[in-house]
């Protein structure tokens, strides 16, 4: 079974079809390029996928559990997490806050155990700093644990970002323009650790990118949007020799 | 019959309403602060031309300009001084500075004024028109009013719409940074705001203590805090809005005095209010905002 | 390491907040013994704890769930008016007045706890400005409905009614309890400094320990970014209620706090209205949004200032009104916070030519 199997997604926003019969299959382990022009629909598409917005019509099937139409709580319960294009961490919580409000679903304790310091407090708390801080070894953020998340440069904040994403423990991570500003060398920094992710967290992921060196370098096959559409989809190399994505990506 | 005259006192009060929520809604669209001050500033109008009419035993219409002016250099002063260096800054601050001005200028009235209300003598002298074989008698003043701010409301939209600074104005409320590159002077927009704010609050309180004439130092408070609600009511920031808000909360506020109870009239005000808003989470003519993700 | 090093600086801040409200317990009990402190200071003690916790309370609302409120009052008023009306109703069934005291701090606090969660359904639904005024709306039609509301107790049990006393219908030996605007005579006269300074310390402790939880984590995520604490499986409405709910709480329980200092309860627009409201926002504002230690210091010196200032008679809140505005241009405005960093380091080059 696929671990993620789209049909015929569509969303208009005042006559405007953004998304229009949106399909995608991704199998379990796969790493997955979403690429297309500015204003293709790409960051909609997550959009619908986590929730953020409803789908006109189409299904969203994860793991083979219809999540169409749930909202963004219970998609990401269900196993999606994801990163934004426009970094959204909580800025003024630490580095390690930020992981730990990602473990929130997966180590609760009461609100009263907490206020009272019952035992259960402690011992939940320490499982939650030793789990955080394995995660933020991966991305190399252990070292800033105790930094207020604004201060840490902007390609240590989109690690954050998906260190936080993964606390979720989803089964599919959606990376939204994962290397957008970062140098050639973080980047290729940044292609090791998702991998190393993939291979060590048994993870799918989906990804949206500019950089084609990282699109080509990691991604196992691709899917092309344009004016909202499915322009094509497939294995990476055949996807972006397509004469179809060249004209799209630079015009006639 | 009765019912007519509530109405039309009802429309009356609203009016003053609406021009003080014109001060609330411009400087909030320009400045995006909320004024908390902008209510004493109706008190020290009518202060003023308390001043130049019983104590000076002035012309009504000098005791109105005066007012006019003492507000307008009062407010643009305010701004300069104590608002101007937190631009850019936490709305919260503002905020807080805002109601420390409201403290300064209430505390600067009882120490001039005292605390014991002042008799206004109204300014309006026009006779009250009887209708219906005297059934239906509408007070000068409250004739005065609705006319007057009809009169605002029509120069103030031809001001914005049809003035070079009315148009800054219009454009710096909708993005600051791309004003100023285009070559709008953004400062000088704020404070004519300020100026254009604080001249309909004086007029505003000449109006609403010719028409209920005990004068406190904390006399604008009550009337600021409702015309903000107004404000909010027809959409912040908007001023058609600021209108409407300001006549249907009037309305409302009169017809419930009179025929529900008049202790409960301002609780029925505010619940309003809260229902508007919950229907229409930026009041009825404020913007929709979307975030994006 | 290094969280250990974070978590004891957290747990020493806290500790150093607790030291400074026994510290503070202790300076005047020294004070009050040694007979120097004027009678209208010691009238102020028991405001001073119910502001510090009114303060304190708002804080959690304003800086950790980061909603400005200005209907605080509100929920004091419901805290007080219930709190009282227990004490006096009970007055025949437990006649020890400290445990009906006590008691009445549960309920003001259950009360006000009740009322914060119903009105925060429609409220938090709401944005910025427009949760802010709708708050100060929920607050005045508290305070005026407390007013044309009438209570009272016979041998038939409690009567209510909106329009008079007449309206009760109660028996001759009855009792009428709420008297609409003239509120609540007689409440027994329980509350202390001591008291003040338990429920203070209670109200840190419960405040300090949420934002340090799971659930303060969750609270300040919302703060911080709703979607994205949406998309890590947080839920907004439910801890946005919870952070509203209690602070709407531990304002009730200054509440009953309040109530029980006075032999008369009245809700007036001094003391329940948006006045007061905004002042605890002032509290919170100048002692810092989201600091805890710092509202409290704020609550302190503010009210204790119009009385030191008492000398200066009539100018006195022109003095408090010009240091508010004077505070928050110096703490806020960028020119003032440029000025004070160059003379910062002016002062540290200076002190290192000393040190060479």
């Amino acid at each position: 079974m696929a671990m993620l199997e789209v049909k015929n997604l569509s969303i208009s926003f005042g006559g405007l079809k953004a998304v229009n019969d949106f399909q995608i299959t991704i199998e379990k382990g796969q790493l997955y390029g979403l690429i297309g022009p500015n204003g293709a629909g790409k960051t909609t598409v997550f959009n619908l996928l986590t929730g953020v917005y409803q789908p006109d019509t189409g299904s969203i099937l994860l793991d083979g559990v219809n999540i169409t139409g749930k909202k963004t709580i219970d998609i990401n319960q269900t196993g999606i997490a994801r990163t934004f294009q426009n970094i959204r961490l909580f800025k003024e919580l630490s580095v390690l806050d930020n992981v730990k409000a990602g473990l929130h679903n997966h180590h609760p304790y009461s609100t009263l155990e907490g206020i009272l310091r019952l035992p259960r407090y402690f011992k939940v708390e320490k499982e939650m700093d030793q789990r955080a801080l394995d995660l933020l070894k991966v991305f190399d953020l252990d070292k800033e644990a105790d930094y207020t998340a604004s201060n840490l440069p902007y390609g240590k904040q989109r690690k954050l970002e998906i260190a936080r994403a993964l606390a979720t423990k989803p089964k599919l991570l959606l990376l939204d323009e994962p290397a957008a500003g970062m140098n050639p060398n973080e980047t290729k920094e940044l292609m090791d650790t998702i991998r190393f992710v993939r291979d060590n967290f048994d993870m799918t992921i989906l990804l949206i990118e500019h950089d084609m060196k990282l699109v080509s370098g990691i991604c196992e096959r691709l899917t092309v949007l344009n004016f909202g559409q499915v322009l094509t989809q497939g294995e990476t190399a055949d996807v972006l020799n397509d004469p179809q994505v060249i004209t799209a990506y630079l015009g006639e | 019959m009765s019912f007519l005259s509530y109405l039309i006192n009802g429309i009356s009060l609203g009016s003053i309403y609406a021009i003080i929520a014109l001060g609330y809604t411009m400087v909030y669209g320009i400045a995006k602060m909320l004024n908390f001050a902008h209510g004493d500033i109706i008190m020290v109008g009518a202060f003023t031309t308390f001043t130049v009419v019983s104590t000076m035993g002035g012309n009504p219409i000098v005791g109105i300009l005066a007012a006019v002016v003492v507000c307008t250099v009062l407010g643009v002063t305010i701004e300069r001084v104590a608002y101007k260096p937190l631009r850019g800054t936490s709305p919260l601050a503002v905020l807080i500075t805002a109601i420390g001005v409201s403290y300064l200028l209430q505390n600067v009235a009882l120490l001039i004024f005292g605390s014991n209300s002042k008799q206004f003598t109204s300014v309006v002298t026009v006779p009250a028109l009887k209708l219906a074989d005297g059934q239906l008698s509408i007070s000068g003043v409250t004739m005065v009013t609705i006319i007057s701010s009809i009169v605002i409301m029509v120069v103030l939209t031809t001001f914005i719409n049809k003035t070079k600074i009315g148009q800054a104005m219009l454009a710096v409320s909708e993005d600051k940074g791309a004003a100023t590159l285009m070559g709008i002077d953004v400062n000088r927009t704020i404070a004519v705001t300020f100026a254009i704010g604080s001249a309909l609050a004086a007029l505003a309180g000449v109006l609403l203590c010719s028409a209920y004439p005990s004068l406190t130092p904390y006399t604008g408070s009550m009337p600021g805090i409702k015309a903000f609600v107004a404000a909010v009511f027809g959409g912040i920031g908007s001023i058609p809005g600021a209108m409407l808000g300001g006549i249907i909360l009037g309305v409302i506020e009169n017809l419930s005095k009179a025929y529900i109870s008049s202790q409960l009239s301002d609780a029925i005000v505010f619940s309003v209010l809260i229902i508007v808003l919950l229907v229409r989470p930026t009041g009825i003519l404020g913007k929709q905002i979307h975030e994006k993700v | 390491m290094k969280i250990k090093s974070a978590k004891s600086r957290v747990t020493l801040q806290n500790s150093i907040t607790y030291a400074i409200v026994l510290a503070f317990w202790v300076f005047i009990q020294i004070w009050s013994r040694t007979g120097q402190m004027t009678s209208l200071f010691k009238g102020l003690l028991v405001p001073i704890c119910t502001y510090v916790i009114l303060a304190v309370s708002l804080n959690l609302t304003v800086g950790i769930l980061g909603e400005l409120s200005l209907g605080h009052a509100g929920f004091m008023c419901v805290g007080a008016f219930s709190g009282a009306f227990f004490t006096k109703a009970m007055a025949d069934a437990i006649p020890s007045v400290n445990v009906r005291f006590g008691i009445a701090l549960l309920v003001g606090a259950a009360v006000a706890a009740l009322f914060g969660f119903l009105i925060g359904i429609p409220v938090l639904r709401l944005k910025g400005d427009y949760l802010a005024i709708v708050t100060l709306a929920f607050g005045e039609i508290i305070k005026n409905l407390i007013n044309v509301f009438y209570v009272g107790k016979d041998a038939n049990g409690f009567h209510f009614s909106m329009k008079d006393v007449a309206s009760l219908n109660m028996g001759p030996e009855g009792e009428v309890i709420i008297k609409g605007a003239q509120g609540i005579t007689g409440t027994p006269k329980a509350s202390n400094f001591t008291i003040g300074i338990l429920l203070v310390l209670l109200t840190l402790i419960i405040v300090l320990n949420l934002i340090h939880s799971r659930t303060g984590r969750a609270i300040m995520a919302i703060r911080d970014n709703r979607i994205a604490a949406e998309s890590v499986g947080i839920h907004i409405t439910k801890y946005k209620l919870l952070a509203f709910s209690i602070s709407a709480s531990l304002a009730g329980v200054a509440g009953v706090l309040y109530a029980h200092n006075l032999s008369s309860l009245a809700a007036t627009p001094k003391n329940f209205g948006y006045n007061m409201s905004i002042m605890i926002l002032v509290f919170v504002v100048l002692g810092g949004i989201g600091n805890i230690r710092g509202s409290m210091i704020a609550a302190v010196l503010l009210t204790a200032l119009p009385e030191l200032l008492r000398g200066l008679n009539n100018y006195r809140m022109l003095i408090y009104a010009i240091v508010l505005i004077v505070m928050m241009l110096f703490n806020s405005a960028p020119k003032a916070i440029e000025m004070r960093e160059r003379l910062f380091d002016h002062m540290k080059k200076k002190n290192r030519k000393e040190a060479a």
